[in-house]
């Protein structure tokens, strides 16, 4: 079982060496290949699903000498979210990217950004999650600057140097710990860490991580460059950036680090709370006043992930639920969204809410998509958003911290607010003249929105009717950091150690 | 000891003098060199944890034993990971290099401050 493990890198990251080479022979062949590499390693990380925590030695070699790679509850969540939003939206690019030149280095790109997400997700070592960050990084700089035109390129350019910087963070709180510890397995790393008194390099460390991590996922006071490297990607990779990119090597393995290896102090906690709240309050009230579509998708995606960290900042049974239900689905429903602005985008030409009105009489599938997103992440119930929101709402009052709840409730009420406004300037109103003509996107676009609006209505329904779906998706990841915050990680720790 | 804690307090200028070029610089080519500068620091800063004075290089042949061995050589895995580094580091310069030009490309200038379309 475990030696599929390391398929889910190879497969992405050879495929994204084949299709190059493919391609030259012919170009159609890439828009066949490069969805079925996705959709084998999707079906993969369904495959595993409900297995029970595995470690895989890479090479045979026994840690703390070799890499290991592990498989728990934490990391089956990620795959499945991060592989399927991975599918759907090169589906989608199918269509979409016909319009850039040199599409094969689309996917050959996309497929070595998807290597490097599931890199991080389920290693088991330092530096190895560093190098899979820095692939997972580069392909998606440059695929960014995809457009090659103005704004893909300043955008591109800004997030490179911040990118590079968070690495850079990120690669010296490697270097602290490998100074203090003299490993940079991260189960051996948090042995040794238990054992020795706590330190003021340490400290430092923590801070150079959290730093890092927290640049990567978009958190203010390190957001700047997040509304600018979001909306000018082509759609499908908005989607993926703003989906799956930040949680996996911001959010993901910034809970591995300080839950399995540093260890969840008061202090870690709080700061995560801190920036959380930050985020979700600055973000929501700064995607008010956007008029560029997928740039106040942007600020909803900071203030989103504001939700997800602060939940898990709590430090809670309940807040590890909550905010893994809302990473969950926050990536179905803000990559169903960038893509339905993407769609709108192919159909108008257009993303500037003030150039767009009354969709809803000619693009009727891209309507009620956006219309499902936008209920999703307001908290409209059925739509899972509500679930997530509420559970988020919840712990927070459990733990006690009503102004959290409250300032919850009330960013709710904002992200409600600017989806009226967006769906009221794009979808309903007067049709501008220009946009007579317009047609409905082609299948495999709307293939991808319709199957996304399903999995955002699916899964309020299917956490409403009954625990299975918590059960199967929430509670094993819950476990994992329940683990790292009561029992010193001890079973991580004794599941890549030992055996 | 004397020798060692200056060179990390050096390596700690380096890392510096990297985040001031990063932020106070608004020459495109500057802010690059300040990632490379800061890179480099880090890169520096791993090696020399690995660092012994007179260390011999980490292979056993006949003329030593292990136990010898682990006294005396220096420490293979901050260069290992340093190897890496260098060649991740290698990608973003190109990157970042093709980048500057073709925004010299569109811009016709290499101020940031005058690249400066995205707004809000």
């Amino acid at each position: 079982m475990n030696h599929i493990l390391p398929l889910l890198v190879g497969i992405p990251l050879g495929m994204s060496v084949i299709n190059l080479i493919l391609s030259k022979a012919s170009k159609r062949i890439s828009d066949v290949i490069a969805p079925l590499a996705v959709l084998a390693v999707a079906v993969l990380s369904f495959y595993l699903l409900g297995t029970e925590t595995t470690a895989y030695w890479m090479g045979g070699w026994y840690p703390p000498f070799g890499i290991t790679l592990l498989y728990d509850g934490l990391t089956s969540l990620l795959l499945i979210v991060v592989n399927t939003v991975a599918f759907l939206a090169i589906f989608y690019s199918i269509s979409y990217m016909e319009k850039y030149t040199s599409k094969p280095k689309f996917y050959s790109l996309f497929l070595l950004m998807l290597a490097g997400m599931n890199g991080v997700v389920i290693t088991g070592d330092l530096f190895n999650m560093f190098v899979f960050l820095e692939i997972a990084s580069i392909a998606s700089y440059a695929l960014v600057g995809f457009g090659v035109e103005h704004e893909e390129l300043e955008a591109s350019f800004k997030y490179l140097i911040l990118g590079s910087f968070a690495s850079t963070m990120i690669l010296l709180g490697i270097a602290l710990t490998y100074a203090m510890t003299g490993t940079v397995n991260m189960a051996d790393a948090a042995t040794m860490l238990q054992s020795i008194p706590a330190s003021k390099t340490m400290a430092f460390a923590a801070g150079a991580f959290i730093m890092g991590f927290a640049l990567k996922s978009g958190l203010v006071p390190f957001h700047a460059w997040l509304p600018d490297a979001h909306p000018s990607a082509p759609a499908p990779v908005s989607a993926m950036l703003s989906g799956v990119l930040i949680k996996a090597i911001g959010v993901y393995a910034m809970l591995r680090v300080i839950f399995n290896v540093l260890g969840p102090t008061a202090i870690n906690l709080n700061i995560m709370v801190v920036l959380g709240a930050l985020s979700m309050a600055v973000g929501g009230f700064l995607a008010l006043g956007q008029n560029d579509m997928k740039r106040m998708l942007a600020y909803s995606s900071i203030s989103q992930i504001g939700y997800i960290v602060m939940a898990f900042g709590l430090g809670t049974h309940l807040g590890f639920i909550a905010g893994l239900f809302h990473l969950f689905n926050h990536a179905a429903f803000k990559s169903l969204l960038f893509l339905s602005s993407g769609a709108i985008e192919h159909a108008t030409g257009t993303k500037d809410l003030r150039r767009l009105g009354g969709l809803s009489g000619k693009l009727p599938v891209t309507t009620t998509t956006t219309i499902a997103g936008a209920l999703s992440i307001s908290g409209v119930p059925p739509f899972n958003g509500f679930f997530s929101k509420l559970l988020i709402i919840i712990a927070c009052v459990s733990a006690g911290r009503w102004f959290l709840a409250a300032l919850a409730a009330t960013i709710s009420v904002v992200t409600l607010i600017y989806f009226f406004k967006m769906m009221r300037f794009s979808l309903f109103g007067e049709l501008p003249a220009k946009l007579q003509k317009i047609r409905e996107v082609p299948f495999p676009m709307a293939f991808s929105l319709i199957a996304l609006s399903v999995i955002c209505l699916a899964v309020g329904i299917a956490y409403f009717v009954g625990p299975t779906f918590s059960e199967l998706f929430l509670e094993p990841g819950a476990n994992v950091l329940l683990d790292g915050l009561k029992n010193n990680a001890a079973n991580y720790i004794s599941s890549v150690l030992g055996g | 000891m004397g020798g060692t804690s200056s060179l990390y307090i050096m390596n700690m200028a380096l890392m510096g003098m990297g985040i001031y070029a990063l932020i106070a610089k608004r020459h495109i080519i500057k802010k690059i060199i300040g990632v490379v500068i800061m890179e480099y620091a880090i890169n520096l800063f791993l090696i020399l944890l690995g660092y012994k004075t007179d260390g011999i290089a980490p292979i056993q042949d006949s003329s030593i034993n292990a136990a010898q061995l682990a006294v005396r050589a220096v420490d293979p895995l901050p260069q290992a990971l340093v190897l890496t580094s260098i060649v991740i580091g290698l990608g973003t310069l190109a990157l970042m290099a093709a980048q500057a030009i073709k925004l010299y490309e569109k811009y016709k200038t290499f101020d940031m401050s005058e690249i400066n379309r995205l707004r809000g």
